[in-house]
Parts: structure tokens; sequence; C-alpha cells
């Protein structure tokens, strides 16, 4: 009897566990990269964070991602990590006084920075406010969407990173793989981010967006032009966020982000905090300014002014 | 060596063995693990896209299940105290199964978290000298710790008991004591660092207030014992292990302290937040009122406010607390309660209105249910596997043979028809008509 009883639950057992392994080895090789996988793909999985690539190695990867989005795209990219400049910290001005509300700079930032175009992510929001009840973000409106801008009794407020001294974003990433650079800029790490969005939680602007799925953007819309800490594309499953346009304002010579070139109205500002004689440093001297959610403490580097 | 691997050849025998209600019982926790990884495959296939969370509402029914478990595994410490600190028999006895549950919720917390992020491939980012841990400033970073401490400690603790009286020795108590007086302000330190997580973050008005910890503790001081006695309720009416009327009676004892507790807090939030009626009301009104229109948890928060108060109360009467009908419900109402409350109550306010005060209303999608219920499937699986030997190990049904190397099992089923209430008092022999003859292996 103990013989028959010993017998037919060990069979259940084993194809239970056969079962289980299954199912393990099956959610293990999504998560993974199989054996059959191409070497860049294992390259990839192991690289290192981008602080800790040797200067041997930064040039190989670089290589290997302009080799896997030109083969994706169709098409040349380049991907560069040029250095921040000596004496150089970024800074930005918006004058409220000026803004009309169109959103160019939503769009101009998306097709500069390669933002995914379905689903859609953009790293300005652009929010309309009420006159009579200046900045109180609890009566902004989102989705405003009129024939004609500006509206009457209205004015709008442009939020993107604003690339805070005190960042609660970098300070609570568990992995480290977003960090302020030396000229101010907060970067991501796209490569390293675990894609657990605590970030976007301590984020009081709401300036960090998650890949929820793969990014998807025409061929012919790609910006070739790229950076490792900036627009080049995105895996999915990581946050990403406004970097001053990296990969344009670090040239030398420097050029404009894309937000402040495409401003019809010139509402927008953008220099070197640490040049006496820069136009951002003559704004905060002498305008009106005013910091979002100053009480905060987080010290941004976007300063909001009224011009007139 | 040879003992460790004779006791786990034992195990795996033992857990392969059972009642047809407890086939039955595994199959369909299997089934459901299988739907789970299914669900998952395809998330991670797709993206968390799949998903309804959003920029706006970034965290969702995942992290709030996370939350509520971390709860669940904090309140073994409810067991330890009295059982080691106070060397109260009773529980004494149990303590034990305490620590399982604890397991098996830290099991689901790992589960829920590793769900949730967009690349779990990365997770070696997370491990200090292949990855980089940003310890300490990250309280992501002190919550991988102390989750991953408090299951080795747990697990440490109860294998080593568990190991001792299954070779019939006496476990070693200058080993076993100082653990297990470590495991209370372990079980403290994963709810108190869980909580800091969101408590520590400006942007989110609705967390950042001090009291969220404490509240914390005194919510998760509720639904694992209330848990806790639903299970040695079930265990000694389906198995031949007895646990006694003292013990639970106890536990639904403190329960009650700890409601009151618990109530009380909420109550000082409520009134700050209202009295003082700035613009950080906002969630709280999103939470119990409704916000410009949208109230998809309104009717959740005041059934889970209901729930808790009546248990507090059924808690509160020894004749109510001392009777089983209302001692079921009462412990159902607070699991229920505090699942809603300790859950998607505490999560989805910090995220509605957002911070620039958009409203997007969360409600979890078919795929984030379905791989929700696997984790439960799995929690339980993990649970009913630890209890299957743990039981008739502290019964003496389980044991070395005399040889010293075979395994014997006097306990073939586990799960048995329901056992009179009368029989109970008698121990072992008692019983012992329910359960096929024992099985020595040699």
């Amino acid at each position: 009897m103990s013989e028959k009883k010993k017998c037919d639950p060990r069979v259940f057992q084993l194809s239970r566990r056969k079962a289980l392994k299954g199912l393990a080895a099956g959610v293990g090789v999504l998560a993974i990269p199989s054996p059959k996988a191409s070497a860049s793909v294992w390259e990839s999985f192991f690289q290192k964070h981008f602080k800790e690539l040797s200067k041997e190695d930064l040039p190989k990867v670089l290589a290997r991602m302009e080799e896997q989005y030109s083969r994706e795209y169709g098409r040349p990219v380049t991907v560069k990590a040029t250095p921040h400049i000596e004496g150089v910290k970024f800074g930005y001005g918006l004058d409220l006084s000026r803004c009309v509300g169109c959103r160019r700079c939503v769009y101009a930032c998306v097709s500069e920075n390669n933002q995914s175009r379905e689903p859609q992510i953009h790293w300005i929001r652009v929010v309309r406010l009420n006159k009579e009840k200046g900045i109180d973000l609890s009566e902004a409106e989102h989705y405003y969407n009129p024939r004609e801008v500006p509206e009457k009794g209205h004015f709008y407020l442009p939020v993107q990173c604003q690339q805070c001294e005190n960042a609660p974003c970098t300070k609570v990433c568990p992995v480290q793989a977003t960090w302020r650079e030396n000229d101010g800029i907060i970067v991501v790490d796209y490569n390293w981010c675990i894609g657990c969005r605590y970030c976007m939680a301590a984020c009081p602007y709401g300036a960090r967006h998650f890949n929820w799925r793969k990014s998807r953007i025409p061929t012919d819309e790609l910006n070739p032009d790229t950076h490792y800490l900036g627009n080049r594309p995105r895996p999915v499953g990581v946050v990403e966020k406004c970097t001053f346009c990296i990969q344009k304002t670090r040239e030398m010579p420097g050029r404009y982000p894309a937000c402040e070139e495409i401003c019809p109205v010139g509402a927008r500002k953008f220099g070197n905090l640490l040049d006496p004689e820069s136009e951002i440093r003559y704004l905060i001297e002498n305008k009106r300014v005013f910091l979002l959610k100053e009480d905060l403490n987080t010290q941004p580097k976007f300063f909001y002014f009224y011009g007139s | 060596m040879k003992e460790i691997w004779h006791f786990y050849k034992g195990t795996f025998v033992l857990v392969g063995k059972g009642s047809k209600a407890y086939y039955i019982w595994v199959g369909a926790l299997l089934v459901l693990m299988a739907i789970g990884a299914a669900a998952y495959v395809q998330q991670l296939n797709q993206g968390l896209a799949l998903t309804a969370m959003t920029d706006q509402v970034s965290w969702g029914f995942y992290i709030s299940n996370f939350t509520f478990l971390v709860g669940v595994a904090a309140a073994a410490v409810l067991l330890v105290i009295p059982a080691y600190v106070y060397h109260w028999k009773p529980i004494k006895e149990i303590a034990v199964l305490g620590e399982l549950l604890a397991i098996s919720a830290i099991v689901m917390c790992l589960l829920f978290v590793t769900v949730d992020i967009g690349r779990p491939d990365r997770f070696w980012h997370l491990i200090p000298g292949i990855g980089i841990l940003n310890f300490p400033s990250s309280l992501l970073a002190w919550d991988v710790i102390v989750l991953n401490g408090y299951l080795i400690l747990n697990l440490v603790i109860a294998v080593y008991i568990l190991y001792n009286m299954y070779y019939r020795r006496e476990p070693n108590k200058s080993f076993t004591t100082p653990l297990l007086l470590l495991s209370i302000p372990a079980a403290i330190s994963i709810h108190t660092v869980t909580a800091f997580l969101y408590n520590g973050l400006g942007a989110r008005p609705f967390w950042n207030a001090s009291i969220l910890a404490p509240r914390f503790l005194a919510s998760a001081f509720c639904s694992g014992p209330a848990f806790m006695i639903l299970v040695f309720l079930l265990i000694r009416r389906y198995t031949r292990f007895n646990i006694k009327d003292e013990a639970i009676h106890k536990i639904a004892e403190l329960i009650a302290y700890a409601m009151f507790i618990n109530l009380f807090l909420l109550g000082a939030e409520i009134f700050k937040e209202y009295y003082t009626d700035t613009l950080h009301l906002a969630p709280m009104k999103y939470l119990f009122q409704g916000l410009h229109g949208h109230s998809a948890l309104v009717p959740w928060i005041w059934t889970a406010l209901l729930f808790n108060i009546s248990a507090f109360l059924i808690f509160l009467v020894p004749e109510t607390r001392k009777n089983h009908v209302t001692l079921v419900l009462g412990c159902i109402l607070i699991f229920i309660g505090v699942y809603i409350e300790k859950g998607m109550g505490l999560i989805i306010p910090g995220f509605v209105p957002d911070v620039l005060h958009e409203i997007y209303e969360y409600s979890p999608t078919g795929i984030e249910l379905l791989v929700t219920a696997g984790i439960w499937a799995t929690g339980f699986f993990v649970f009913t596997m630890l209890l299957r030997v743990a039981i008739p190990i502290l019964n003496g049904d389980f044991h070395v043979s005399d040889d010293g190397v075979g395994y014997y099992i006097g306990d073939q089923l586990f799960f048995i028809p329901s056992r009179k209430r009368g029989a109970q008092g008698q121990g072992r022999l008692g019983t012992a008509r329910d359960s096929a003859a024992p099985e020595v292996n040699n």
C-alpha cells in the first residue's frame, strides 16, 4: 500500500517541477538575451554605467550604438558623448509676459530630441492659466485647444525640466542612473536605468517621462545627430527628460536649445549663468523673476520672469 | 552536509503528498501562477503600456500590493514579541508560523517590484560590486537592503528551527535568540523604510506627512495578524495541528489596540488637511469626496473605513473577539479594509492630482489584475509549501527515521476533513484515524 502511495504523488511532483522549471526558463529567456543573440546584444547587456566607462570603452560603446541605430532606422546616425565645457553652467529664462501658448516649443523639442511619436512623449508641457488667479496650478488647463492663441483672460506657463541644483530625482535613483553634470544638466543613462520610476514620483514638475512601450519614430523624422546622454533613440522601459538639448548646447561654438530657437515671440532665453555678461544673468538681475515651487528648495536653473 | 541533503530530500517527498483537497488547492494555485506568468510574458513583450499606468500615475496596482504586503510581512513581529520577549508559551508554539508568513509575503513583495520595473533584465544594476546601489541616498536602496535582509533573517530562523526539530534536536538558543530579537527591529525597519520611501518626496503632499510611517506600522499590525488568525483557525480545523484559543484571542486583542491607533492617526491626518484647507488638501479630497467630478476611489475608501471601524468594534468587545464567527468576520473586514486603505488608497492619491494638477483616473487593466493574481497565487503556494513541511514537523509527524538517514512521515494527508471542536483538546491521538498509515523510508 505504501508503495503505491509513494509512487503517485511523485509522478505528479515531477511533472509539476518540470512545469515550473519550464515556466521559469520561459520568463528567464525573455528577461535576458538568448545565447543566439548577436554579440552586440550581450555587450549592451553587460555594459557598464556611463561614468565608469573607460577612455577605451566609450568609443566602442558609441560605435556599437551608431551601428545599431543606423541599422534600425536605415540611415546613418551618429552618437557622441561631448563632455561639459569648463566654466559653463546653463540657465534658462522664460518670459511669461511674452509666451502666447502656441506649443511650437513642444513639437520642436519632439523632433530635435527624438521623442516617441506613437505614443507621444512631450518633454515640455504648456498649461493655460487664468490672469485673475495668477500662478495657481490647480486652475491649470492642460489640454486647451482654441482656434487661436493667445486667448483673452489667459496666460500660459510652459513647464519642462528645471535642471534643479538640489534635484529630488537624482537623489532617489536606486542605481545612480541619473545625475547632474558639471554644467548643471540633469541626464539619464538610458542603458543603466532600471525603470523603477522613483524619480518620476520625486519630480515636482512632471518633467520625467517613461517609455511605456518601444518608442516609434518615422525614419525620415529621426534626428541623426545624437548624444549618448541626450537625444539618442531610447529603449523601452526607461525614463527620459529634457537635457537643454545637450547635443547642441555643448557644441563649440554653442547652439541654442530647439525650444529657444523656435519660439516665435522670443519668450525663451538661454545662457551661461557663470558669465556675468550673459543675457540670462542680465534678466535675473534686472527683471521680476520667480522660481516654480520655490518652497520645495529644489533650486531650479529655470527662471520664469515678466519682461514687461 | 549530508544531513541537509537528506532533510531537503525528505521535504520534497513530503510536499508531494497530501489529501485530495490539498492537491486541488495546490493545483489551482499552479494554474493561477501559470496564468499570471503568461500575462507577465505579454507585458514583457509589449512593455508596461499594457498597464493603466501613465506619466501622471506612474505607480499603480503593483506598487499598491507591494506596500500592503510589506505590512503583512512586518506583522510577524507581533508573534515574536509575546513569544520571545515575554516568553508566553501559547504563542511561542506558533511563532514560527508567523515567520513563514513573513517569508511568503516578502517573496510577493519582491515579485511585485520586479513586475513593476521597466527593465527587469537590468536587475543586477542594484547589486553592489557588479552594479551600483545608491546607498544611502536612495530610500529604494535602503528598501532593497532591509527587505532582502528580513527575508534572509526569517528564512534562517525558521529553517534552522524546523531543521533541528526534524532531527529531534533542541535548537541552539544562543543562536536563535539573538536572531529572533534582531527580527523585531528588522520588521519595524522594513515598514518604516517603505513608508519613508513615499514620505520623503516633497513633490507629493499626500505622502509628505510625518504621520505616514506610524500609520504604516499601525495598519500593518492589523492586517498581518488578522491574516494570521484566519490561517490559524484554518490550520487547526483542517490539519492535525493544535493552536490554543488563548493565543488567538491575545492576537485579536493586540489587533484592537493597533486598529485604534491606526484610526486615530488617520483622524489626525484628516483633521490637519481639512482644517488648514491648503492646496495640499486636493489628493485627500480626491480620495474621500472626489475632485472635479473624478471619484473612482471614493466608494472604496468609505468601504475600507466602514470595514475598519466595524472590525475595531468587534475586536474591542471581548465577547465578539472570542466568538469565532464574529472573529472571522472581523479578520476578513480588517484584511480587506487595510488592503484598500494601504494599497490603492495610499498610492493613487499620491499621483492624483499630479504635480501639475492634472487629473488622470487610474484603474488597473486586465493584465495588471492577472499578473497580480499570479503573484498572490505564488505567495499562497510558497506559504502552503512551507506550512506543509512546518506543521508535520511541529506536530512530530515528520522527522528523521530511527536509522538517522531516512525520514518518517506520519501525516500523509495534511488537509483533513473538518475536525469537530471536541476533538481539539485531545491532541494527536484523537485525530490519528483521520490520517493514512505513516510511512517510513529507510
